[in-house]
């Protein structure tokens, strides 16, 4: 499918396709595919590699609900094509539990603070804290909250996010330091 | 979204080179132009990724300047070392900016060719209403309507919008400049001179409405330079309608050199009052060699907000403009 067309005489080493073939790991598992130019990496985990846990929300980076981890940064998928995924490790909130389906301390968290009522910012939510406690921003109740409103809670569980944002830190440190858990 | 070609280049020469050919378009973090093309803002033939262009993906200090590359991130700009040590006003602009994923993908070349936030220009094809910027000719629905967001300065009847950037009002502060590769060759842009206020654009012979930058169609910014001040120190001042992942009302950012309590020099650029950021050049003259404190800021202000022109709606951003500047000099002056 691909063009191979040169397009003007001073970019001829340029190779213009409309479809691309990207390879990319999601979870650990190595995915190859082809797809239009277009095709976002939001689009494509929902519709090609059948991982529906990243949801659609505003598809314009308002919402944060599409959040996964591209080389371990978290990022909006809706506004990530996947061409340039080429190469490239993307997490997903379906890569967050252990192999064995032993859940993350953050999504532990959630359900002990019940940091959900209709659920469909949650694998955002999840996904991006996992990233803020990754980058030391979880130190405090304004640092959680200034770095996790990238991701838009309509019932408005903010208190419960970020109690639970803390909880799994607090887990994740003292696991890290060897203390009790 | 319509279909488009889509090809890597990390060579700035082969992209400019690319740009000639009409219809083509960068992509680079693309928190801008996914967007544009899904509203009909932008509806490219070809998209060029640029990630990992040469010369545009560190952050260095040559001997006057600090450089930062224009393919860096903006939590990466935000957080480095060196931005927060030479540029603390460009670090703090950054990581006000968007949000924490979004700031993972969004680049500081890409940041300051952002476009308006207008609601009427800002909605999906076909407009309902008319817009200047969207469709020439057609007239401006904010002029007359919720303008509670527009300009108040180098505004026209045509268009009222205004940059919303806050990295940009940061590099104007720091007389910061823009080092762009074309098919001519490379050359520099300072940012208080990057962008045009509607009036600036109908000077300058172009359209008010559509005509935003000096950069040519094959423009491609792979880094900004910005002067080393030993002894400034600078702070950023953003005011908005939330706490956090929200656009400005008005933006402040200031840098002040003191000589014990005495102004040696100070620097300041306002943000989402005008197309530009706008620098307070009569203001920063005036305040040279008073003492830091609020009654000589606020009679340097005074003379500079006098100049605004206010629409309809937005006469509030006068005095909040007036009030982030001076918070934003004190801070940068350590007394706030």
């Amino acid at each position: 499918m691909n063009q191979n067309r040169p397009s003007s005489a001073t970019s001829r080493d340029l190779t213009w396709s409309r479809q691309v073939r990207v390879a990319l790991t999601v979870n650990g598992r190595q995915f190859s595919d082809t797809v239009p130019a277009r095709v976002t990496l939001l689009d494509w985990l929902r519709e090609g590699a059948g991982l529906t846990g990243t949801k659609k929300g505003c598809n314009e980076g308002a919402c944060g609900t599409c959040t996964v981890l591209i080389d371990g940064r978290r990022m909006n998928a809706c506004l990530t094509l996947l061409a340039q995924c080429q190469g490239r490790s993307v997490t997903t909130v379906e890569g967050i539990a252990g192999p064995d389906g032993t859940l993350h301390p953050v999504q532990q968290a959630f359900i002990e603070h019940d940091a959900l009522q209709c659920g469909y910012c949650t694998p955002g939510q999840v996904v991006s804290a996992v990233a803020c406690i990754a980058e030391g921003h979880a130190t405090d109740e304004s640092s959680v909250r200034e770095w996790m409103s990238g991701n838009v809670c309509r019932c408005s569980c903010y208190p419960q996010i970020t109690a639970a944002v803390l909880d799994a830190a607090k887990r994740i440190g003292d696991k890290a330091q060897g203390g009790a858990s | 979204m319509k279909a488009f070609d889509y090809a890597c280049s990390t060579d700035p020469h082969q992209v400019a080179a690319a740009l000639h050919v009409p219809g083509t378009a960068i992509v680079a973090g693309g928190t801008e132009i996914l967007n544009w093309m899904r509203l009909g803002i932008a509806a490219p033939d070809r998209l060029i990724d640029i990630d990992g262009l040469t010369g545009a993906t560190d952050v260095r200090v040559d001997a006057n300047h600090l450089s930062v590359g224009a393919g860096v991130t903006l939590n990466a700009v935000g957080e480095n070392t060196q931005v927060r040590q030479y540029a603390h006003v460009l670090a703090e602009a950054c990581l006000q900016a968007a949000s924490a994923q979004v700031r993972n993908r969004a680049t500081l070349g890409g940041n300051v060719l952002q476009k308006t936030r207008c609601a009427y220009f800002r909605s999906e094809d076909p407009l309902p209403w008319p817009c200047n910027k969207r469709n020439a000719g057609t007239g401006c629905a904010a002029r007359s309507g919720s303008n509670e967001r527009h300009a108040i300065f180098g505004w026209m009847d045509a268009c009222v919008a205004v940059q919303p950037s806050d990295p940009a009002v940061a590099l104007a502060c720091l007389d910061a400049e823009a080092v762009v590769i074309s098919a001519r060759g490379e050359r520099s842009v300072a940012l208080t001179q990057f962008h045009f206020t509607q009036e600036e654009a109908a000077s300058a012979g172009g359209d008010p409405a559509q005509l935003e930058t000096r950069l040519g169609a094959d423009d491609v910014i792979v880094r900004y330079r910005i002067p080393l001040r030993p002894g400034s120190r600078s702070a950023y001042v953003k005011v908005r309608e939330r706490a956090s992942y929200e656009y400005a009302l008005v933006s402040a950012a200031a840098a002040v050199e003191l000589d014990g309590d005495r102004i040696r020099s100070a620097r300041i650029a306002l943000g989402s009052v005008a197309q530009r950021p706008w620098r307070l050049v009569e203001a920063e003259a005036r305040l040279r060699g008073m003492r830091l404190a609020r009654d000589a800021i606020d009679t340097a202000l005074h003379g500079a907000m006098g100049a605004a022109r206010p629409l309809a709606r937005n006469g509030y951003k006068i005095m909040l403009a007036h009030n982030a500047a001076r918070r934003a000099l004190l801070l940068a002056g350590g007394l706030a």
